[in-house]
């Protein structure tokens, strides 16, 4: 057997035992600003695991997205909230673990009737797959795959998801988007003035690393056709650019450099652009999201509604996720004084 | 077929143990950040899950290239993909309902606001 083969097995099953270490360590630990740390090195470890099955978009997302902005958000949820458990009732835990080993015998007994990993005859493998990787490079013509089916094949799956993300942000919106008490520009201007005084290294640093990341999440969004990428991640990237900042110099300043009406119709521009997309195919007279029509050659008209709607997924991630950072943020600053002091708790 | 002895079914196993790991800590505990956590020890394992179920032993990255014959499932990291960033969006919205909770009960403790409201009733 392949040296190579051998080495990413035992990597991946290692992996996942420190993954299941993490989780019991999660499980047991009352400190929550711990747990959501590891929740963090939790995700990263998915993400590592990715890369070793072969999944590189999704390892690129996970790492972005599980890994970053989500641990940046339970962070700015436990600055409102305490960052203590209660002890758990030993009956209860005693209850759960039963239940949970009864469903995890229930599993496994299931899984005897699976193709062992990585068994090149699995019924998975000989379904759509092989249709994917042998005719999509004549039929949409880009060398991802992923790309290909994600934007393409499926491109009415994605655009669910464009909207399920936009009504997410939308219902964050909607239940803690008005800060309880708007902060009046004089007070904002003294809370930049503290800012500057403190944070020098990060302060610098920061501004060294944004433009780096607002030229790499650029890369990502029009890269994706030809290499790991693609509107999901660069949006997550780009607002990672844009959180930052925030999180720098407190979320004043960066309203004052992106106001909320200007995500807010991002966010809705973006969904527009997908669906708006297939509309233009239908006038075309095609069907809705069949982007052959869009140009003179079949795989040149794939090539630019392909574009334009990892365009629009990454409008609408962007505008999502700079979104619901301030929605947090924002209640954050009517308890404390600024923002930037629970955001430098992330930092630390 | 020797090849595929090892990892054989281990590498689900591990997948079901992180999988209970998760439901153990949405159902023990009764803060309800930790149980978002849990959540999303679930959510990683579901995606693990469907990873595993897509590596072809010796393929590699479904990138097209013109050298390479043996590639991985890509359909399943296209579903994983879009469901990242969806799970990240809805976690966004726990965690707000999260925020809100503690603002109308001073707690989040699942146990405190069910003494609430029986109080109140």
């Amino acid at each position: 057997m392949n040296i190579e083969i051998i080495t990413s097995d035992v990597l991946n099953v290692v992996t996942l035992l420190f993954m299941a270490v993490t989780g019991i360590a999660i499980a047991r630990i009352r400190n929550l600003f711990a747990v959501v740390m590891l929740s963090g090195i939790y995700s990263l470890m998915g993400a590592t695991l990715y890369v070793i099955l072969d999944a590189v978009d999704v390892a690129f997302t996970e790492a972005a997205v599980g890994a970053g902005a989500s641990t940046v958000l339970m962070i700015g949820t436990l600055a409102l909230t305490s960052a203590r458990e209660n002890a758990t009732g030993s009956s209860q835990a005693i209850k759960a673990a039963i239940v949970c080993t009864f469903v995890g015998i229930a599993l496994v007994y299931a899984s005897l009737d699976m193709p062992y990993f990585g068994d090149p005859s699995a019924p998975i493998h000989h379904h759509v797959a092989p249709r994917y990787l042998n005719d999509s490079m004549a039929e949409i013509g880009l060398p991802n795959v992923v790309t290909s089916v994600l934007a393409s094949y499926r491109g009415y799956d994605t655009m669910g998801e464009a909207f399920v993300i936009f009504t997410a942000a939308a219902g964050v919106i909607t239940l803690i988007g008005r800060g309880r008490r708007e902060k009046s520009p004089s007070e904002r201007k003294t809370d930049s003035q503290n800012i500057m005084k403190r944070k020098i290294v990060l302060r610098v640093v920061s501004k060294l690393l944004i433009p780096f990341i607002l030229l790499f999440g650029l890369y990502v969004q029009w890269h994706g056709d030809f290499g790991p990428g693609g509107g999901f991640q660069a949006g997550v990237i780009f607002g990672a650019a844009f959180i930052l900042y925030g999180l720098i110099y407190g979320l004043g300043t960066l309203r004052a450099a992106l106001p909320s009406w200007v995500t807010r119709v991002i966010l809705a521009l973006g969904v527009l652009l997908y669906a708006g997309t297939g509309v233009v195919s239908m006038i075309k007279d095609a069907r809705f999201l069949d982007y052959n029509v869009l140009a003179s050659t079949p795989t040149g008209g794939q090539h630019v509604g392909i574009l334009l709607v990892e365009f629009g997924v990454g409008m609408t991630v962007f505008a999502a996720i700079v979104t619901i950072f301030c929605a947090f943020a924002g209640r954050a600053a009517a308890d404390v004084n600024t923002v930037s002091d629970q955001g430098g708790a992330g930092n630390d | 077929m020797t090849d595929l002895a090892f990892p054989g079914l281990i590498n689900y196993w591990i997948v079901f143990l992180l999988m209970m790991i998760g439901l153990y800590i949405v159902i023990a505990h009764e803060n309800l950040i930790k149980k978002i956590v849990g959540l999303n020890v679930f959510q990683v394992s579901v995606f693990v899950f469907y990873i595993s179920m897509a590596k072809v032993k010796g393929g590699t990255a479904p990138i097209l290239d013109g050298t390479i014959e043996v590639f991985s499932n890509p359909l399943p990291h296209v579903l994983i993909l879009t469901a990242i960033v969806v799970g990240v969006a809805t976690t966004a919205l726990g965690l707000a309902l999260v925020v809100r909770i503690q603002e109308s009960y001073n707690t989040i403790e699942d146990n405190e606001i069910r003494d609430i409201e029986e109080r109140e009733d």
